[in-house]
């Protein structure tokens, strides 16, 4: 699946999108998966409740499913207007 | 009704003067602009990032629901991304109904949810560095009122 990142935690992971190949089966546990690999995704995922997450566009849940999800995105509290 | 998510400058006055133009079952328009605000006087420019393939349909779902809501005739909304000098109009909210107090309380509602969501984030880069703005606890508080 394509996870994107937005804000901080694109400038935190160093990167605005990449290619993951998951078996996660919620966000949460893709989560633990990112956070695994090193540490710049442990330093962008240390606070949850300062993120939020989309799912396929739409704002989602952390511990929403991931099955037939083509993209996410991790994006600090959205500040418009 | 209208949503646009662009770069470019617009002219506020001149979209309120085409908004909703030539219609006679219209009895009030509101309008809200908001701006780039320098309150230190050291703001160089505010950046804006978006996420382009949810920033439309995340606006046009808001607009959606404020339609649903109050009996409007017209909405226009736009917004702007990259980087804005202070001074510059970032976005705009207009609304068009038969009276009044739905023109006022649906773009208040729209203000409420485009700042808190729509899938935009604001950067300020001052002479002291570059800081991502925040979101306050009183912008989701105000989603509660509706």
């Amino acid at each position: 699946m394509n996870v994107v990142y937005f804000a901080w935690v694109r400038e935190r992971i160093g990167l605005p999108q990449e290619t993951v190949t998951s078996d996660a089966a919620t966000v949460n546990d893709l989560i633990v998966e990112l956070i695994a690999r090193e540490e710049r995704y442990a330093a962008a995922f240390a606070d949850i409740s300062a993120l939020r997450v989309a799912l396929d566009q739409e704002l989602s849940d952390f511990d929403a499913s991931l099955a037939g999800v083509r993209e996410v995105a991790f994006f600090p509290p959205m500040t418009g207007g | 009704m209208i949503v646009r998510v662009q770069s470019d400058v617009f002219d506020a006055g001149a979209e309120l003067n085409s908004f909703a133009q030539g219609r006679h079952d219209i009895g009030a328009v509101v309008s809200f602009t908001g701006v780039v605000r320098d309150t230190k006087g050291d703001l160089q420019e505010m950046l804006i990032e978006h996420y382009p393939g949810m920033t439309q349909g995340a606006i046009s779902k808001i607009v959606q629901e404020a339609v649903q809501r109050w009996d409007l005739a017209d909405v226009l909304v736009i917004h702007r991304y990259g980087p804005l000098k202070p001074g510059a109009p970032i976005m705009m909210v207009a609304t068009a109904s038969a009276h009044r107090a739905a023109a006022f309380e649906a773009a208040d509602f729209l203000m409420d949810y485009l700042k808190s969501r729509a899938p935009f984030w604001k950067k300020e880069i001052t002479n002291d560095g570059a800081a991502w703005v925040s979101a306050k606890d009183a912008d989701e508080d105000a989603l509660n009122r509706w």
